[in-house]
């Protein structure tokens, strides 16, 4: 592991992010935007997606705030390209789990956001009729398979939703997100090795935003390149800009194409980093404002992608038509998630056990 | 245009706080983001981050105040657009504080749900017995045969993977091996290795992962080796299988078979012997059955497998060589939720599940000798739970005993012995008696296994003790 630290600080691989004093940050990969792994018009839609995804989630700070939505609140903030990025490279039929950290990925999956609001204010408009709350929220339609709030036991049920790809003899793929933290459970290896025995077309996404709640990656694990973390069952891995859609978008064509040939699973390392704490009570002492401030500013996915867009000509009131739509659609689901009634008193009863 | 920032709640718990320390000052600019403010909180010193931008105007709650109420409103904000209350900053004349945002006025008072007494009223109507369960006779299913309960479970499974593809069986040394108690004996040749598939030994793995492959339509039957090893995965059969149903409001259910031997076998000790069902019997979301007999065993597991739900099928290592008469009906199948009067009597009801039948009919061949006929209740089925037909007898027999080989401290037999307090207490002419494995780690030497175990004379002694 020494060596691969030393590797990457000689800076060989071009994919290797560098660090500031104590955490690994990432940096731009292709400085100026040049990855041509999208369109401009999918470059479009992905600044679109990412923006629904952060006014969303500073909506549900905001209700939080106002003791409207209650229990924990994980906010997405930040890593907004991981998930836009990933499902940009994803079909129809594909499918997605992931971690507590939800409402992006539901969002990217094209849940609605007045569904997902009004689960997070706990209302009967809600995906779960406001009976799973934050962590818990799940569309069959849209083939999103949960929120889950045990750390780690996504990724055993995702390899199980690949495994039911494979046992149907279909070439659709399930992107299993977890974060840094969870690849520390033992059940992520007991699934890697499950995915790799029997070739199950399962993505492995780690969302590494270098802090699994308030302990850092390098306090957290000795192996300091996550990417890696399947090579013993021979599973490929890739270590990605998470602050660069386009550079996501490349890596899951890549991830994708692998799973679909038959080949097995496919880690993807993807280095992000969320601005928020880890939950809505998080007073955030183990990191510095500094560190969050440089990524904000030197590193923000939506930012970056509104340079390359600008660079490609999409001019001002393009991108004003975005944010305005994106606004409404955002105040829709607030309004909503307020107007919509608390579940009837009898929903207690009911979902406990499927009748008959 | 001016928002009003509202003192905001920054835990789960937090209904009040301190306003420690503003860091931002009237006329300065504001953006998404910035931290505005240090509140603390009965947790800790919080950053509070700007949502809106634009210019802060008017501070409502001064740095050092204690025990502001959560959504009292502490600042106004100026938002862009909104040339008027700049101005009003400029000369010095504080702006009105706007009238609080619709959506606070919104905000639902955090009533009690219902009544205590409503609610458990309610939750003891839909626990009740339904009362025709009880008399509605066994279901005579002709010819039988005599049949092990090894060969039952396994005809069970064989029967319900022609008829339908979604269901397969998968475990440690369940296609190769034939099993490692030869439950799956034939079944790789007929089925292939697709549906009948070995795992390496990670049943946290092998478990959370057949769940997902449920929770997307498939049927699987997972094969503990012993239930014993399933603590290993009991997260994944818990919080995955049994509560996605009502987490996801009813959209996504997990139709799944956890089966494998349970309890003690002979000679093991602590760690192989344990009885798991009140474990899983004290779970919502998740259906348990014990199955004594070849017929229950094969009925319930047919119809485990066909059960939308996620079913526990707690098998008994001693009952897989036993040879009980089965029927050979192709149809035969036996309901969850219904248990089975094995030996009618008047004078006291025995409750048992499992291999514990076996001792409660030895007990009752005993007894009746003495000239005490005991009435024998096979429950089947844990979860639900059959108190029509346990309530039925003791109204008959007006006494109880319990029969597990579990610990007793919150175990199956209180719970049996709870119920019938509830439903028919004046009815009982005697304290209900439980009896049950001792409240100790099984031991290995084969002289304390036995003194640690239920025989049947302690049975007998039992109603004894109340008759």
């Amino acid at each position: 592991m020494a060596q691969a630290a030393e590797t990457r600080k000689r800076g060989k691989d071009p994919e290797i992010v560098q660090e500031s004093e104590s955490v690994q940050m990432p940096e731009a990969a292709h400085p100026g935007g040049t990855n041509q792994s999208m369109t401009r018009e999918q470059l479009a839609k992905a600044y679109g997606d990412m923006l629904l995804i952060r006014r969303f989630e500073e909506k549900a700070g905001q209700l939080y705030g106002m003791g409207l939505i209650g229990g924990f609140c994980h906010l997405y903030i930040g890593q907004e390209a991981v998930v836009v990025g990933i499902q940009s490279a994803l079909s129809d039929g594909d499918q997605v789990i992931t971690s507590y950290r939800d409402h992006g990925h539901m969002l990217a999956t094209g849940m609605e956001p007045r569904g997902v609001m009004a689960e997070l204010t706990g209302r009967s408009g809600g995906y779960s009729k406001g009976k799973g709350g934050s962590m818990h929220m799940f569309s069959k339609e849209k083939r999103f398979f949960g929120g889950h709030g045990i750390v780690g036991a996504q990724v055993s049920l995702g390899t199980g939703l690949a495994m039911a790809n494979w046992y149907r003899g279909s070439d659709r793929v399930c992107a299993t997100y977890f974060g840094d933290g969870a690849s520390s459970q033992g059940q992520v290896y007991e699934s890697f090795n499950l995915a790799a025995l029997m070739k199950l077309p399962c993505i492995y996404v780690i969302e590494n935003n270098k802090y699994g709640m308030g302990t850092s990656v390098e306090r957290a694990t000795a192996s300091h390149d996550l990417s890696i973390n399947g090579a013993p069952w021979g599973i490929p891995g890739a270590k990605v800009d998470g602050m660069d859609v386009t550079a996501v978008k490349a890596a899951a064509d890549v991830a994708v194409a692998h799973c679909r040939s038959g080949a097995g699973p496919y880690l993807m390392e993807i280095q992000t980093y969320r601005y928020r704490g880890h939950s809505m009570s998080d007073p955030a002492k183990y990191r510095t404002r500094d560190e969050v401030q440089k990524m904000r500013t030197e590193r923000d996915c939506i930012e970056a992608a509104r340079h390359t867009l600008e660079a490609a000509g999409m001019g001002e009131e393009e991108f004003k038509a975005i944010d305005v739509a994106v606004k409404a659609r955002v105040q829709e689901a607030a309004d909503f998630a307020q107007s919509s009634p608390e579940p009837d008193e009898r929903e207690l009863w009911t979902d406990i056990l499927v009748e008959g | 245009m001016t928002t009003q920032i509202l003192m905001p709640a920054l835990s789960p718990t937090m209904t009040e706080g301190k306003l420690a320390r503003w860091l931002k000052k009237v006329g300065e600019d504001v953006r998404a983001g910035d931290v505005i403010a240090e509140i603390e909180t009965d947790k800790a010193t919080m950053e509070v981050e700007a949502v809106d931008e634009g210019k802060l105007s008017q501070i409502l709650v001064e740095e050092g105040t204690d025990g502001v109420a959560v959504n009292t409103p502490i600042a106004v904000l100026s938002v862009e657009g909104d040339a008027a209350s700049e101005g009003e900053v400029a000369n010095g004349k504080a702006a009105e504080p706007a009238a609080p945002a619709p959506v606070t006025a919104k905000q639902p008072a955090p009533e009690p749900l219902e009544d205590h007494k409503v609610v458990a009223d309610k939750a003891a109507a839909a626990q009740a017995p339904a009362a025709s369960t009880a008399t509605a006779p066994e279901r005579d299913w002709g010819p039988t045969k005599p049949t092990t309960v090894r060969e039952a479970l396994r005809d069970a499974m064989a029967l319900e993977m022609r008829a339908d593809d979604r269901v397969f069986l998968i475990g440690e040394e369940v296609a190769q091996y034939q099993g490692a108690y030869k439950i799956s004996q034939g079944m790789l040749d007929e089925f292939g290795p697709r549906r009948i598939i070995d795992t390496p030994i990670t049943e946290h793995g092998f478990t959370g992962m057949a769940v997902g492959a449920a929770m997307d339509g498939l049927r699987p039957i997972v094969e503990f080796m012993t239930f014993n090893f399933a603590m290993q995965a009991i997260d994944q059969i818990i919080n995955s299988a049994a509560k996605t149903l009502y987490m996801s409001g009813g959209q996504m259910g997990c139709p799944i078979v956890f089966r494998g031997p349970n309890g003690a076998a002979s000679r093991v000790a602590a760690q192989h012997s344990q009885d798991y069902a009140s474990w899983y019997a004290h779970c919502p979301g998740l259906k348990v059955v014990a199955p004594w007999s070849a017929a229950d065993a094969k009925g319930l597991l047919r119809s485990a497998i066909r059960d939308p739900n996620p079913v526990i099928v707690l098998e008994n290592e001693i009952l897989y060589g036993q040879t009980f008469e089965c029927p050979t009906d192709e149809d035969f199948i036996v309901p969850i939720g219904k248990a089975k009067i094995e030996r009618t009597g008047q004078h006291v009801t025995i409750v048992a599940y499992s291999v514990m039948v076996g001792v409660a009919m030895k007990a009752a061949e005993t007894l009746a000798g003495q000239g005490i006929e005991a009435e024998v209740i096979n429950l089947r089925s844990l979860r639900p739970l059959d108190t029509a037909a346990i309530v039925e007898s003791v109204k008959k027999t007006s006494r109880l005993v319990t029969v597990e080989e579990g610990w007793p401290y919150a175990g199956i037999g209180a719970e049996i012995a709870m119920q019938v307090i509830e439903h028919c207490f004046d009815w009982l002419d005697a304290p209900p008696v439980r009896v049950h494995g001792l409240d100790v780690p099984l031991p290995y030497a084969a002289n304390l296994e036995k003194l640690a175990l239920p025989q049947p004379s302690w049975v007998v002694d039992a109603v004894k003790k109340i008759v």
